[in-house]
């Protein structure tokens, strides 16, 4: 073999350690965990970061059970939650705050998961469910219920998840074959997600003063009068989704190498990409059914997990949490910041959303400029 | 350097007919990849070259006809099982934004490892293998976005060799690349075809790099037929290559290899009745942009 032209003389290679179970890698980050013939790799600065965004999660959810209109100390909380107390402190937490903050919590985790997925899908930070229409196709898809049927819960959902669904193949079939990837799909998904907001309002038109309030409200995202309902549906939602979502995120980590590459390396790509679309799908979907449309959670998460942890990667685990922490944290602003007023948590991330998309949109048309 | 060649081949194309979607880019394309050989293959642009590698490593499903492998249908094995046996390098990969060399090439053991099973002794050593064998090894901790275009070629190589198969296929390996690293490249493959015994497949453009490098060539003309097959020596011809790609040409001995040297011929100024468009008349040399 020729000498490299552009590779400095060799330094002596690094040595390697091992311990017993834990190993140091060589030439990779991160560390090795053996045992028998089993290995799993860790990252420290991965573990440090879902560390301290589990932290801060708990933090939040203490203050949410604790601060607001009656305030109760973390004891009362604990008793209530141990089921050992009766009365108010039971009420308030088991009935009122506890359904509410579980359900912003899975709610944040699964819409984040779901923009990790479908970013990391598209190879584009801006190709979010919210933004290139899904989250609208399934809000169309909910309010037909909600107006025409005044469904139940479940008929919400399944509502939300064939209009995410119809949404996703529109799209598809507009992009005429080229798959769902680049700029040209943002602005094929902002135009659909446009004229499926005109479907909303038009929906409202026909509905009567009562059921158009209700609806209107329902559109800004909300997780107020959020019960065990909501909370069970969104959490049972989770449970069948997300672990499918992590078993294949090593594939989709391969994927996001390009489909030849990932295929070379023994992926079965179009398997592995269709699964996870519909998984995403159905995630904002099941999300959106709960709480309606919430903006920025499914857009933010995932790029401020994947900053922080700084791992190549679709990054589910802390990309979940973030979006946990982001919609319980937001949804506590909204509520104790602007108290007496009802502030649907929905107004609190659409305005932080709007100027995060300002500054993705600046950034990411200088990049496909360049 | 080519060890005797067994009756059937590990990789070989039966009678294949190419197209994507509704466009027919081959038919009736039958190839025999020699074991242990550095096969180049080239041809004029889009006569199906990358098509008929991207066939040979299962990443199209030919029409009609069959690729062999090992002696069963390509298509009879999984995905993984065909990653453990033949490596791909395509013109083209995505590196994640901000990964390191280390992990790029780690990326190569993927079809060895396992949901529990992410980083075994093996998996080190074949790493290290892979990144000494291409000079990487030294940049194990730099971000693949920080290397120059010559040294992400060898990084995206350490991840094919990482896959550890002794079957190569590379799909213009030395395109983006200018000409000190494009012979660094294939004195890299020459090596590892020589040394490890590896069966190289290469699409190459240059002609005569493929007449230096290849011990066996497959010269394809437009529309997906093998117009030769052979030792470079005993294929490369004026007549060929004036068959094949349409330039007049003169086949001289290499000074430095002794292999075949393609020249094209002079250009023919005052040619007025060079209606093939070989050469070039002097109206289009004119009408070039300076």
């Amino acid at each position: 073999m020729s000498t490299a032209h552009d590779t400095p003389p060799a330094p002596p290679a690094p040595a390697t350690t091992t311990g017993r179970w834990v190993h140091r890698p060589r030439v990779i980050t991160g560390t090795v965990l053996r045992a028998g013939g089993l290995s799993v790799r860790i990252r420290g600065r991965a573990i440090v970061v879902t560390a301290a965004t589990l932290a801060v999660l708990v933090a939040v959810a203490l203050i949410s059970l604790t601060t607001g209109d009656y305030e109760l100390s973390v004891g009362e909380v604990v008793r209530a939650l141990a089921g050992q107390d009766s009365g108010g402190a039971d009420f308030i937490v088991n009935t009122l705050r506890l359904p509410r903050l579980l359900t912003a919590l899975t709610v944040g985790a699964a819409l984040a998961v779901s923009g990790a997925l479908l970013t990391s899908l598209t190879g584009n930070a801006l190709g979010s469910p919210d933004i290139i229409g899904f989250t609208n196709g399934s809000a169309v898809g909910a309010l037909t219920v909600i107006i025409l049927v005044h469904g139940s819960m479940t008929q919400i959902a399944a509502g939300a998840l064939v209009g995410g669904l119809a949404t996703a193949a529109a799209v598809h079939f507009l992009m005429l074959g080229r798959g769902l990837h680049g700029f040209r799909l943002i602005v094929t998904g902002i135009g659909v997600s446009t004229l499926l907001l005109a479907v909303n309002s038009y929906l409202i038109t026909r509905a009567t003063f009562q059921e158009a309030l209700e609806a209107q409200a329902w559109l800004i995202g909300s997780l107020g009068n959020r019960g065990w309902i909501h909370a069970q549906a969104i959490l049972l939602a989770c449970a069948v989704l997300l672990p499918p979502a992590f078993v294949l995120s090593r594939r989709l980590s391969m994927v996001e190498m390009g489909d030849l590459t990932a295929t070379a390396l023994g992926v079965n790509v179009t398997r592995t990409r269709a699964t996870l679309l519909v998984v995403s799908v159905a995630l904002a979907a099941f999300a959106t059914a709960v709480t309606g449309p919430i903006w920025f959670i499914a857009l933010a998460a995932p790029q401020l997990a994947r900053r922080l942890t700084r791992t190549a990667g679709p990054a589910l685990l802390p990309a979940a949490l973030t979006g946990a922490l982001l919609l319980a944290g937001s949804d506590l602003a909204a509520q104790r910041l602007f108290a007496p007023a009802l502030l649907p948590v929905g107004t609190a991330t659409g305005t932080i959303g709007g100027l995060y998309l300002i500054w993705l949109l600046i950034t990411e048309s200088r990049k496909s400029r360049a | 350097m080519t060890a005797p060649h067994p009756p059937t081949p590990r990789l070989r194309a039966e009678d294949l007919t190419l197209s994507y979607d509704q466009r027919t880019v081959a038919t009736h394309l039958g190839v025999d990849i020699p074991d242990h050989s550095f096969t180049v293959i080239i041809g004029p642009n889009a006569c199906g070259k990358s098509t008929l590698l991207k066939a040979l490593a299962r990443m199209l499903k030919p029409r009609h006809g069959q690729v062999h492998l090992d002696g069963a249908a390509i298509a009879s094995y999984r995905s993984r099982e065909v990653a453990r046996r033949i490596g791909l390098l395509p013109q083209t990969s995505t590196a994640p934004g901000g990964i390191t060399v280390g992990d790029l090439v780690a990326r190569g053991r993927y079809p060895h490892q396992g949901l529990l099973k992410q980083w075994s002794a093996d998996d080190e050593t074949a790493v290290v293998d892979a990144m000494r064998q291409t000079g990487v090894l030294e940049l194990a901790d730099r971000p693949v976005d920080d290397l120059s275009g010559g040294q992400r070629q060898r990084v995206w190589l350490s991840m094919v060799l990482a896959q550890q198969t002794s079957l190569l296929l590379l799909d213009e390996p030395t395109t983006f690349l200018d000409i000190a690293h494009q012979v660094d490249v294939l004195d890299l493959c020459a090596d590892l075809h020589a040394r490890k015994g590896h069966t190289v497949v290469a699409v190459l453009h240059d002609l005569n790099q493929a007449c230096r490098y290849a011990t066996h060539l497959v010269v394809m003309r437009p529309g997906g037929t093998v117009a030769a097959e052979g030792a470079p020596a005993d294929v490369m011809t004026a007549e060929l290559v004036e068959d094949v790609f349409g330039l007049a040409c003169r086949i001289i001995d290499d000074p430095e290899t002794g292999t075949p040297l393609m020249i094209p011929a002079a250009p023919r100024r005052f040619a007025p009745e060079d209606g093939e468009g070989h050469g070039r008349s002097p109206e289009s040399v004119m009408a070039e942009p300076r």
